[in-house]
């Protein structure tokens, strides 16, 4: 079966290289300095809230938008200023861009012109059969799902063999309960090609599901560029650890004792902390210990205020008794959640989880 | 491992890429220089021939400042220019109430046999503006039919009042018929929720919605009115107003200074509405949300009733008219023999171009319509899909608005003034049918265009884009994907310049020769001569031809529909 896909081999997967982008729109700066590499074969995702400039980049890579300044090279050819049909890519928009007047075949085949209408048509079997539409040849744009649409644009993307694809918030028109699965379809199918693959996305779930790096954007740049993983855990700014998953802070200053001193507490770090320092600490909801077994380091009293149910794990937002007035998250299995009617909790900040920001 | 790749050579492919960039720019860079070229030709150098005509001194053709001053400053010319602000007023004052009305029940109520009374409505845009008023003249003239409704007789102030009524009737009503089928079902909800009567939803609802429509149709129909010469001319008798003096001026005493003088003074009333109608445009902008539901009226006997009573009477005094015009063209000898004949229709015998006139109408409408919709869309395509070029657009997006500010009538003179300048390389033009097509094409580009850009902007944004990284050539793209989707559209744009080419006069009186005469001039010019017969039977000619033109177009293109109804059933997105 792998073997009968049809592959990108004419043109291989290629490297992109963007350095020092720059774009404005009037005073508007879409894009400050943006530089990223992805090597061959990778799929990376461009993470961000809206107008931090993810598609903005995306469109200057596919030569849609001109940058004011900056390179793009693809494979170590600078296209920086070339028009979008000398750049050898294949995108997928957001709203598909489907021809509503040519049928399944004709969208597929819209790229292949100058070919023998023969090859044109096996090229054509040969992708259907890739993103799972055979025998949808004859049918309309309008006639498909929004599913089917998408792995049409896809199918009419790669047709040309490309050594890139650009996809733009690919599953945004796409129901809740169907874009799971395409998210894994789209990117086992990315690997069977090993075609280099950039993704624009508002969904941190898409960047997590999919990406080997994600480039987390913010004002038009790129605050962190690293796995899903080391994202999560190891945010490098405070923005990046906010729009990925959920998180408390606590301010805190040096007490001179190589703690962090946050209102009435002592908090030992991993890395200790400098006399005069102060910031804030961030902690992720799942790493804190509510009643732990052991003896954990920076264990407090604490009131539970409310318990959130969420099928395998609850939400519990609590106060040290120490704090009073700053409600803090945790996330615990619900078996984890004390029996009895009481309320009173001793909760563990474990210093390997305290992340320090200026 | 199977090889599937496309059999290409690299080399072969790049230069295919090549060849297919140099295309691009040529069809998009080339396309706009010839679209502003051709507009610069057609329109602008005109426009600025007037002013160079009016303000210059020379002997005997009455412009210049001195002649200016001495003009306004005069007597008749305060008395011309009184008649015409009297009459436009008038007129406007009473078509609009009327077109509103008209307008309200085919949108807003459940009267029967809507389709029926929009087709009766919009009949007079396929005649001439002389085809009620010569109906006038049978139906209350001094031998008509019901002469003694009027006390004096029909020539003069309300002669020209109802005559233009009629003419401009359908205008009217196109504006505020689109601005009322636009409405969100929701707001009436929420009114009604809130204990809101009719009229008190209508108040703050439908009229805020619709009063800068009011206001457009307003200005429409008082430019209209000020700019036409085709009802004056005929039952104006000697009620005279400023469009039959720039006419005479120029036609009759080849004082083009003091032509051009008049032609600007009628170009301001037009500037003036529409830059203020612009400038309401740009605010209302905000009324209406994209997640608007449609509003469907519910059944009410009392309104329903009232409305059918309105139309119905509004259609039967168009029907009268215009059915009158027909009838008087096949009468024999009126008012003696009312027997029937096609007398009137062997027009050789008459002076004014007969037959010859209506072929080169023909000629005209279908050139224009050709030429200009193949123009006029490719144009429109440009500047809304591509970019880079932002001066170039800039230029084609002012130019391509000037002409809805600028009356035929305006148009013309500036032609003469500029294509019949002895210096002039395009002098050759003057009088050609290829200037009567180029003024026809220029004088009605911008609702053309309009029509082009509403249909363009509901295409997804990307498919030039998607297209592009495809490495299809634009210009292929425009052909296979971009027409194929607009194609009735096109066909809407074709139909108004046909229709539009037939009926016109205002430019055309100043650019035809005696080999380029055509259908709409020959009405006058029978007239002139006293043949009113032969003057109706011209302008049922033209009402026939332009409607059976307007039903195979429509024809057609609901064939089209048809055929591509297993694409167009419903958008592709979400």
């Amino acid at each position: 079966m792998l073997c009968s896909l049809p592959t990108a081999e004419a043109s291989p997967s290629v490297q992109v290289r963007i350095a020092d982008l720059q774009k404005s729109f009037g005073a508007f700066k879409a894009l400050d300095n943006v530089s990223l590499a992805v090597s061959p074969g990778e799929l990376v995702c461009l993470l961000g809230p809206s107008g931090c400039g993810k598609t903005t980049l995306l469109r200057c890579i596919a030569g849609l938008e001109r940058q004011n300044r900056g390179t793009i090279y693809l494979g170590g050819r600078d296209v920086s200023n070339l028009p979008p049909q000398a750049r050898d890519y294949g995108i997928v928009f957001q709203s598909y861009a489907l021809f509503p007047n040519l049928n399944v075949e004709q969208n597929i085949g819209y790229g292949l012109t100058g070919s023998a209408r023969d090859i044109v048509r096996q090229r054509v079997g040969d992708m259907l059969e890739l993103v799972g539409l055979t025998g949808s040849e004859t049918k309309y744009p309008g006639q498909l799902s929004g599913g089917q649409q998408q792995r049409v644009a896809l199918a009419r993307a790669l047709a040309p063999a490309p050594s890139l694809l650009l996809l733009d918030e690919p599953m945004s028109a796409l129901d809740a309960q169907v874009r799971e699965h395409l998210c894994m379809e789209l990117r086992s199918l990315q690997q069977r090609l090993g075609i280099t693959t950039l993704m624009v996305t508002h969904n941190q779930e898409e960047a997590m599901l999919m990406a080997d790096r994600i480039a987390v954007m913010n004002q038009g740049c790129i605050e962190q560029y690293a796995s899903p993983q080391s994202i999560y855990e190891h945010p490098q700014t405070p923005f990046v650890a906010n729009f990925v998953g959920q998180g408390n802070w606590l301010s805190f200053e040096g007490n001179g004792s190589g703690h962090a001193q946050v209102g009435a507490l002592q908090l030992r770090l991993a890395g200790g902390v400098a006399p005069r320092a102060a910031g804030r600490l961030f902690c992720r909801p799942e790493a804190i210990c509510v009643n732990p077994l052991q003896g954990e380091e920076n264990l407090f009293a604490a009131q539970m205020r409310e318990v959130t149910f969420l099928g395998n794990r609850c939400r519990v937002s609590f106060e040290f008794d120490a704090l009073p007035g700053q409600s803090l998250t945790a996330e615990i299995s619900a078996s984890q959640l004390p029996s009895s009617g009481t309320r009173n909790i001793r909760v563990a900040l474990p210093p390997s989880s305290l992340q320090v920001f200026a | 491992m199977l090889d599937v790749n496309i059999p290409v050579g690299d080399r072969v492919q790049v230069r295919r890429i090549e060849r297919s960039g140099w295309a691009d720019r040529l069809f998009v860079f080339g396309g706009k220089v010839l679209f502003l070229a051709v507009l610069a030709m057609a329109l602008l150098l005109p426009l600025l021939a007037i002013f160079w005509r009016g303000f210059s001194n020379d002997m005997g053709q009455g412009g210049g400042l001195a002649a200016a001053r001495q003009l306004l400053a005069s007597e008749h010319f305060h008395w011309l220019l009184g008649n015409s602000l009297r009459v436009s007023l008038t007129v406007a004052i009473i078509v609009v109430p009327l077109a509103y009305v008209f307008a309200y029940a085919l949108q807003r109520t459940l009267i029967p046999a809507k389709g029926l009374w929009r087709a009766i409505s919009l009949l007079p845009l396929l005649a001439p503006s002389m085809l009620p008023a010569i109906a006038l003249i049978y139906l209350f003239g001094n031998q008509g039919l019901l002469r003694g409704l009027f006390a004096d007789n029909i020539y003069g102030f309300w002669g020209i009042v109802i005559g233009e009524v009629i003419y401009t009737f359908p205008h009217a009503l196109m504006i505020l018929l689109s601005a009322l089928s636009l409405s969100d079902a929701r707001l009436f909800d929420a009114a009604s929720s809130m204990g809101a009567s009719a009229w008190r939803s209508f108040y703050s609802i439908t009229w805020p919605a619709s009063r800068q429509a009011v206001f457009a149709a307003f200005c429409l129909v008082f430019t209209l009115t000020i700019t036409d010469f085709g009802v004056p001319v005929i039952v104006g008798g000697d009620y005279q107003v400023l469009a039959i003096e720039a006419y005479k001026a120029v036609v009759g005493q080849q004082q083009f200074g003091r032509g051009a003088l008049i032609g600007m003074v009628l170009l301001v009333p037009a500037l003036i509405s529409f830059s203020m109608d612009a400038w309401l445009r740009r605010r209302q902008r905000s009324f209406m949300s994209g997640r608007a539901q449609v509003f469907t009226p519910q059944p009410s006997t009392w309104r329903d009733g009232g409305y059918l009573v309105i139309v119905v009477l509004i259609c039967t005094a168009l029907l009268a008219v215009l059915g009158m015009a027909v009838f008087s063209s096949l009468v024999k000898f009126w008012p003696y023999n009312l027997s029937l004949s096609l007398k009137h229709y062997l027009f050789n015998e008459n002076a004014g171009g007969g037959w010859l006139a209506y072929r080169n109408s023909l000629v005209l409408a279908s050139c224009s319509a050709v030429i200009g919709s193949a123009l006029i869309f490719t144009g429109a395509y440009l500047m809304e899909k591509t970019r880079g070029q932002a001066g170039l657009d800039l230029a084609l997006r002012i130019l391509t608005f000037r002409p809805m500010a600028v009356p035929g009538l305006v148009l013309g003179l500036g032609y003469v003034f500029f294509f019949n300048l002895p210096d002039n390389p395009l002098h050759s033009l003057y009088g050609s049918m290829a200037l009567l097509v180029i003024c026809t094409i220029a004088h009605y580009l911008t609702t053309a265009h309009m029509t082009a850009t509403t249909a363009l902007r509901q295409l997804d944004t990307e498919f030039e884009a998607a297209a592009l990284s495809l490495k299809v050539p634009l210009h292929r793209h425009y052909l296979r994907v971009t027409l194929p989707i607009c194609l009735p559209a096109v066909l809407d744009i074709v139909r108004y310049l046909f229709v539009s080419a037939m009926t016109t006069v205002s430019a055309a009186i100043f650019l035809y020769s005696p080999d380029s005469i055509l259908a709409a001039v020959a009405v006058l010019n029978m007239d002139d001569a006293g043949n009113v017969g032969g003057a109706a039977a011209m302008s049922t000619l033209i009402l026939f031809t332009s409607a059976a033109v307007s039903l195979l177009l429509a024809w057609t293109s609901r064939g089209l529909l048809r055929r591509s109804q297993a694409w167009r059933q419903s958008t592709p997105s979400h």
